[in-house]
C-alpha cells in the first residue's frame, strides 16, 4: 500500500473517526471530575448511548432523535450514579463499577433483536465548495456534525472553565467542597449537574459509536473505550487542549491496528488490537511520574455531606 | 413540605451491615417480577425458572458449586485489597492468564502425567495470575499508577493474549483449525467428588484456602495491618505500616487466586483452553466480595447467590427464551441496591417536616 495523498487522507479521516467518542466522553468526564466527582461508569454510560440511539434510529428514521436518545440514555444512568453517590454517599469507586455492569447487561439485553442490522450512518455535512477541495477537502470539511461538535467542544469546555463565573464556581466546588459549601454554593446540586452532563456526553460518545463510527449494534461494541477516555482525562491533567491532544493521539493507534496488517507487517493482528490497552498504560505511568496527583482537583472522589 | 434527610449516625450500626445484603437481594427479586412483566413473561413462572429451578435437583447443586468456586476465589483475594483500599478490577485478565499458565502446562507434557500434575498446574496458574497483577502493583508501588485503569486494561490485553494463543502456540494440532487446544489428558483434569454432578476437587480447595485466609486475617500481624489500613488509613501511617507492602501482598494474593481460579475452570468444567473461559467472574466476583462484606464466610453465602444469577440466566435462556444478558442485569441491580442500602451503616433517614418559612 503506497502512501499517495488519497491513502494519507483515508488515514486522517480514520484516525478523526476513532478519537472522537474518546474525544466526547473525556470531555464530559472531565467536568464532572472539575466539580470533584469521579465517575468510573463512563463505559456503561456509553454502551447505553450506543445501544439507545442505535434502537431508535432504527425505529423512527431520525438520526437526531437518535442522537437525543443517546443523550437522554447516558444521563439517566449518570443519574443513577449521581443519586447514589451524592444523595446516598455511596462509594464512587464501587458505583462507577456497578454503572459499568448494569450498563453492559441492560444494553445487551435491550439490543438482542438489533444485532447485525446495518444502517447507513449519519450523512455527511459536506461544506459547500470546501469538501471538493483536493485532499483538504476530505480531510477537513466532510465530516459528520458530531465531528465539528466535538471539537467546538473542546473550546467550550476551556471557555466555560476558564473564562466562565460558573466555571469558577464549578472548579471551586471540586478543590474544596467545605469552603464552597460555607460561602453558600448548592455542592451536591452543582454536582448532580456536572455527572449528568458527563452522562450527556458519554451517551453522544456512545451514539457516535453506533450511528457514525460503526452504524451498527454489537454487544460490547465500546470495548474498554469508555476506561480509555476516563485514562485520557488523567492524561490530559484535566486540561481541554491536552485531551484533545490525547484523543488523537489514541485515535493514530488505533489506526496502526486498522493499517499495520494491511502494510505488510508480520504480526499477529492480537498484538496490534492490544496497542491501545498497552499505550493507556504506558501514558498513565508517564504521568503519574510528573506526579499528577497535584493536579487532580483536590476534592477529587471525596464524598460530600453537609453538617449544617 | 416533606423531605428525606440522612442523619449521621454517632456510629456506624453493626446491625445494618449485616441487614443491607438481605435488603438488596429482596429489592433485587422484586425488580425482577417488573422485569419479566415487562418482558412478557408471568413473573412467578420467571421467578421460578430463574432462581428456584436451577437449584432443585442433585446436578442443579453441583452446578451451583461449579459456577460459585471461581466467583468465591477470586472475591477472597479482592476483599483483602478492597479492605485496604488496593483496587484490583483486573480479576478476569488474572484469571485468563492463569488459564494459560496452568493449561499450557497440561499441554506442554500431553498425553503424560501423573498425581503431580494437578497440583503443579495449580501453581502455574497462579503464577500466572500473580505475573500479571505484578505489573500494576510494581507501576502502583514504583509509580503511583493508579491500579484500577492499569489492571482493567491488562483485562482487555488478556483476553487478546488468550485469542492469539487458541490461534497459534495452542491451538489442538489434530483439530481442524478451530481455535481451540486439545482436550486435556485424564491426569490433567480436577477428579469429580459427586458422581453424577460436575461437583470438582476444585470447590474443596477452595473451601479450604477460605478457612486458612479466614484464619490469617484474624490471627497474623499482616492481616492486622490490613484491616487497620482499611479502617484507619492516618493511624496505619502514624503505626509505620508498610504501605508498598501492603499493596504488593493484596495484588499478588488477589492475582495468584484469580489464577487458581482460571486454571481450575479449563482443568475442571471446560477440559481444555477455549477463546472464551470465563462470563466475567472476575467482575462478578467484586459484587461478591461487596455483597459478602468482605468476610471470608460471607463472601462463601454471597459467591451462592451469585452462582444462581448464572445459573439462572441459562435456565430461563432454554425455559423460556430469554436473553442471558439478563444475568448482568440482574447482577448490576443487585450491586446498586446493595450500595444503597448500605447508606444505613452510617446514616439513618430522617423525614423532616419543614414549613416554607421555617426553611429560611
Amino acid at each position: 500500500m503506497a502512501l499517495n495523498p488519497e491513502v494519507i487522507a483515508l488515514i486522517i479521516v480514520t484516525i478523526i473517526g476513532a478519537a472522537t467518542p474518546l474525544l466526547l466522553a473525556a470531555l464530559g468526564e472531565l467536568i464532572a471530575e472539575k466539580s470533584g466527582v469521579l465517575n468510573l461508569g463512563l463505559e456503561g454510560m456509553m454502551i447505553m448511548g450506543a445501544v439507545i440511539a442505535f434502537m431508535t434510529v432504527h425505529n423512527t428514521g431520525s438520526a437526531t432523535l437518535g442522537i437525543v436518545a443517546g443523550i437522554l440514555a447516558g444521563m439517566g444512568m449518570a443519574l443513577i450514579f449521581a443519586f447514589l453517590t451524592l444523595s446516598l454517599q455511596s462509594n464512587q469507586v464501587a458505583t462507577g463499577l456497578a454503572l459499568t455492569i448494569f450498563g453492559l447487561g441492560l444494553s445487551a439485553l435491550l439490543g438482542r433483536e438489533y444485532v447485525g442490522i446495518a444502517y447507513s450512518g449519519l450523512p455527511k455535512l459536506d461544506l459547500p465548495v470546501l469538501s471538493e477541495l483536493p485532499f483538504f477537502g476530505k480531510v477537513l470539511f466532510s465530516h459528520d456534525i458530531l465531528i465539528y461538535f466535538s471539537l467546538f467542544m473542546v473550546f467550550a469546555t476551556f471557555y466555560f472553565l476558564n473564562r466562565t463565573r460558573s466555571g469558577l464556581i464549578l472548579r471551586a466546588v471540586g478543590e474544596s467542597h467545605d469552603a464552597a459549601h460555607s460561602i453558600g454554593y448548592p455542592v451536591i446540586a452543582i454536582r448532580y449537574m456536572a455527572v449528568l452532563y458527563g452522562g450527556a456526553m458519554s451517551g453522544l460518545a456512545g451514539a457516535y459509536l453506533s450511528l457514525s463510527y460503526s452504524p451498527m449494534w454489537a454487544d460490547n461494541m465500546t470495548a474498554g473505550r469508555g476506561w480509555i477516555a476516563l485514562a485520557l482525562v488523567v492524561f490530559a491533567m484535566w486540561m481541554p487542549s491536552r485531551v484533545l491532544l490525547g484523543a488523537y493521539m489514541f485515535g493514530g493507534i488505533t489506526i496502526l491496528q486498522l493499517h499495520g496488517q494491511g502494510m505488510g507487517i508480520a504480526i499477529p493482528s492480537e498484538f496490534f488490537s492490544m496497542l491501545p490497552y498497552l499505550a493507556t498504560i504506558i501514558v498513565l505511568v508517564i504521568i503519574s511520574r510528573q506526579s499528577s496527583a497535584s493536579l487532580a482537583p483536590a476534592s477529587l472522589g471525596k464524598p460530600f455531606h453537609p453538617t449544617h | 413540605m416533606i423531605s428525606l434527610k440522612l442523619e449521621a449516625r454517632s456510629q456506624p450500626s453493626d446491625k445494618m451491615r449485616y441487614l443491607s445484603p438481605l435488603i438488596a437481594v429482596v429489592l433485587t427479586l422484586l425488580s425482577g417480577i417488573v422485569l419479566f412483566s415487562l418482558m412478557g413473561t408471568s413473573p412467578w413462572e420467571g421467578l421460578y425458572v430463574f432462581f428456584i429451578e436451577p437449584v432443585s435437583s442433585l446436578y442443579g447443586l453441583g452446578e451451583l458449586a461449579v459456577k460459585a468456586t471461581p466467583l468465591i476465589l477470586i472475591a477472597l483475594g479482592l476483599s483483602i485489597g478492597f479492605r485496604a483500599n488496593i483496587w484490583n478490577i483486573g480479576a478476569e485478565g488474572q484469571l485468563i492468564l492463569g488459564a494459560i499458565f496452568g493449561g499450557s502446562l497440561a499441554l506442554w507434557i500431553y498425553p503424560d502425567g501423573n498425581i503431580w500434575l494437578i497440583p503443579s498446574m495449580i501453581v502455574f496458574g497462579a503464577l500466572g495470575g500473580m505475573l500479571w497483577a505484578a505489573i500494576p502493583a510494581f507501576l502502583k508501588t514504583r509509580f503511583n499508577t493508579n491500579e484500577i485503569l492499569t489492571s482493567l486494561m491488562l483485562t482487555y490485553v488478556a483476553i487478546l493474549l488468550l485469542n492469539y494463543m487458541v490461534n497459534g502456540p495452542l491451538r489442538d494440532p489434530s483439530g481442524y483449525n478451530f481455535p481451540e487446544s486439545r482436550m486435556f489428558q485424564d491426569a490433567a483434569l480436577l477428579p469429580i467428588l459427586l458422581e453424577g454432578t460436575r461437583l470438582n476437587l476444585g470447590s474443596l480447595v477452595t473451601l479450604m484456602i477460605l478457612i486458612g485466609l479466614w484464619v490469617m486475617l484474624s490471627k497474623t500481624l499482616i492481616g492486622f495491618q490490613i484491616r487497620v489500613v482499611g479502617q484507619a488509613p492516618d493511624a496505619a501511617k502514624y503505626a509505620g505500616f508498610n504501605h508498598k507492602k501492603i499493596i504488593w501482598f493484596s495484588l499478588m494474593l488477589s492475582g495468584g487466586l484469580a489464577g487458581i481460579a482460571g486454571m481450575m475452570e479449563v482443568s475442571g468444567p471446560i477440559g481444555q483452553i477455549l477463546p472464551s473461559i470465563s462470563p466475567g467472574y472476575g467482575f462478578t466476583a467484586i459484587i461478591v466480595a461487596f455483597l459478602g462484606r468482605l468476610h471470608p464466610v460471607g463472601i462463601l453465602f454471597a459467591g451462592l447467590i451469585m452462582a444462581i444469577s448464572y445459573l439462572g440466566g441459562e435456565s430461563a435462556q432454554i425455559s423460556l427464551g430469554l436473553p442471558m444478558a439478563l444475568t448482568g442485569v440482574f447482577q448490576g441491580l443487585l450491586l446498586f441496591f446493595l450500595l444503597a442500602a448500605d447508606v444505613l451503616i452510617r446514616y439513618r433517614i430522617v423525614l423532616a417536616f419543614k414549613s416554607k418559612a421555617a426553611q429560611v
